[in-house]
């Protein structure tokens, strides 16, 4: 019993409510940034406490027995995940609050933000399928809000995309959790990996297709990622930031538990193509863009590819890395959307054929995107580089040649693409003219560089302290390798 | 299960499919609420014995947790439909339509005849 895991949903959810009914910015700002602060604090402890008893906190609210209640579960890998997630969401927040002027920002934007950060802890401390459905359900309406907030023809067209084809993955996700519930007669994850193992095969692998489906769709992998670069680019830069970071990865994170809490070994040679086919659309979709945004959204497809890969490995040191690429990936894609974020507030745009020259007017702007942008393409020493080393190696140690072959030549595309980047707003001549007597940017934005700057540090600590950190992913691994550990914290509470 | 409601099921699903083929955003609603009614329905029908209550201390009691399930279900289907209903009537006040459009800059990046790396023309 430990009512400790709801604060997070709670809390912000409370908060939430409130700041819809009291308008005034000031306070809006000040009650969103105590509340995320409050979340990182409550996800630091949970994970202290998860690592240091090499245990899986459970929660059963209302008091109910753990197999009919709503239970919440915090094993390794939830824990970092929020971890991570209530960090990025404070960075961003920041971020924010840097970005526009205290009356330009409108009133709801606070509110959706605090009901998403509440949405994604819900997701990852969900123990039984219908509320991770809800949880989904919770951040994508708050990330529809935030989509089309500012109501503009471009984001009201992008955000219907966005919307259909989400409402579309609900109604698969509901529809898979009302056929599992019908085959099994439970919700409950721990309950569901006994019985489903129990189905006829061709029942479970229909589920398991539906599922996988589902959380497909969400996290953006090939054929179902086209939603994603048409709809996150027309986004201000802040929001795109804990999209591209967050909502893509919780995806992820829900393949990872159906795939080696519900169905173990399912379809590891299905995951492999699929991992393989979205990360080389992806990249070659970034290949054919001229702006900034376009360019890292497609690159959000393709890094999604190397997780799948990852998973499909179906091994634990394959899983241990996939749990540190997601670590890593999620603040340095925060973190090049925020420095598109500068560049799109300091000039109008962050297309290339507008701006240009943007490292002679500040040498740490630069700075910024490059640390960030190698470590995605995945140059030593930066925190991608770790990442990919530890896949590429369990993918020779596992024999799948073939995949990891598409997965280095995609970094190197990957590389090639960001240095299109660099050659097209940072080289050149300065476009547009400064006015006269600006020097620098990043003194005129202030907590926005702040932010930014922090999550760019973030990443180089976790190249720094990969090894701990990696060791600790390892032992998530084998907690989710061995499901039994996950059903007798459940179900023996 | 009763043919009756499999019949249901199946009508809601391809009416539904049917209307979210389309593009207006209107008819992809009213799609969105068949297959949402349809898969509703299903839940319902496929988890638990006809005519009996779920009530605790009844003879018979059917099991509660579908009907749960399917009031949580109803609800965010509603939310859902009443935010795309407005995303729609936004949509109307802009153009003076509510069907969803291509993407510019992929009707930009079709155009392009000549492969640039860098980019740059348009």
């Amino acid at each position: 019993m430990n009512s400790f895991l709801a604060l997070p949903i709670v809390v912000p959810i409370v908060a939430a409510g409130f700041l819809v009914m009291a308008r005034d910015r000031a306070f809006q700002r000040t009650i969103s940034l105590i509340v995320l602060s409050a979340s990182v604090l409550i996800s630091i402890i949970t994970l202290v406490q998860v690592a240091d008893s090499d245990s899986i906190e459970t929660t059963a609210l209302g008091g109910w027995r753990s197999s009919i209640a709503i239970v919440l579960v915090a094993d390794r890998l939830s824990a970092l995940m929020m971890v991570i997630s209530s960090i990025v969401l404070l960075s961003v927040l920041i971020f924010a609050i840097g970005q526009s002027a205290r009356d330009e920002q409108s009133p709801f934007y606070l509110p959706a933000y605090l009901v998403l950060s509440a949405g994604l802890s819900q997701a990852f401390l969900a123990g039984d399928l219908f509320n991770m459905f809800v949880a989904f359900e919770l951040l994508l309406m708050a990330s529809y809000v935030l989509l089309t907030l500012e109501g503009t023809n471009a984001q009201i067209r992008s955000g219907t995309t966005y919307v259909v084809l989400n409402v579309v993955e609900s109604m698969v996700l509901l529809l898979a959790v009302g056929l599992v519930f019908a085959a099994t007669g439970s919700v409950n994850m721990a309950v569901l990996a006994e019985r489903l193992a129990e189905l006829p095969d061709s029942v479970a692998l229909g589920l398991n297709l539906l599922l996988l489906t589902a959380f497909g769709i969400k996290a953006a992998v090939f054929p179902l990622f086209f939603w994603l670069p048409d709809s996150y680019p027309s986004a201000p830069s802040s929001v795109t930031a804990v999209f591209a970071g967050l909502l893509t990865k919780v995806g992820v994170y829900a393949i990872i538990r159906t795939e080696t809490l519900l169905f173990p070994g399912g379809q590891e040679n299905l995951l492999l193509v699929i991992g393989g086919a979205t990360m080389l659309i992806g990249v070659l979709g970034a290949m054919s863009h001229v702006q900034m945004k376009r360019i890292l959204s497609f690159h959000i497809v393709s890094q999604i590819g190397y997780m799948i890969m990852g998973i499909g490995f179906g091994t634990t040191i394959g899983l241990a890395a996939t749990v540190f690429y997601l670590v890593h990936h999620i603040p340095v894609k925060a973190s090049l959307f925020l420095v598109e974020g500068i560049v799109e507030k300091e000039t109008g745009s962050s297309s290339f054929d507008r701006v240009s020259g943007l490292a002679s007017r500040s040498g740490l702007l630069a700075v910024l995107f490059l640390i960030p942008a190698l470590s995605l393409a995945g140059l030593p020493p930066f925190s991608g580089f770790l990442a990919k080393f530890s896949l590429v190696r369990e993918g020779f140690a596992d024999g799948r040649y073939g995949v990891v072959v598409v997965a280095i030549f995609v970094s190197l595309l990957t590389l090639v693409s960001m240095t299109k980047i660099w050659t097209g707003l940072f080289w050149g001549d300065v476009t547009p003219e400064p006015p006269a007597g600006r020097v620098g940017v990043l003194r005129h934005h202030r907590l926005m560089s702040a932010s930014t700057i922090a999550i760019v540090g973030g990443t180089l600590l976790i190249a720094v302290l990969a090894g701990p950190l990696y060791d600790y992913c390892e032992a998530a691994a084998r907690q989710l390798a061995d499901p039994s550990r996950y059903i007798g914290a459940v179900i023996g509470s | 299960m009763s043919l009756a409601y499999a019949l249901l099921i199946g009508v809601l699903f391809a009416v539904g499919s049917f209307l979210l083929m389309h593009r207006t955003l209107t008819r992809i609603i009213l799609g969105v609420a068949m297959i949402g009614n349809g898969i509703n329905v299903m839940i319902v029908a496929v988890s638990s014995r006809p005519g009996r209550a779920p009530i605790v201390g009844e003879a018979e009691a059917t099991d509660s947790v579908p009907q749960a399930l399917v009031l949580t279900a109803i609800v965010i289907g509603f939310a859902l439909i009443a935010f795309m209903l407005a995303l729609a009537w936004r949509n109307w006040t802009i153009d003076g339509n509510d069907t969803v459009e291509d993407d510019v800059e992929d009707r930009r990046v079709a155009r392009r005849t000549e492969p640039d790396g860098g980019g740059g023309e348009s």
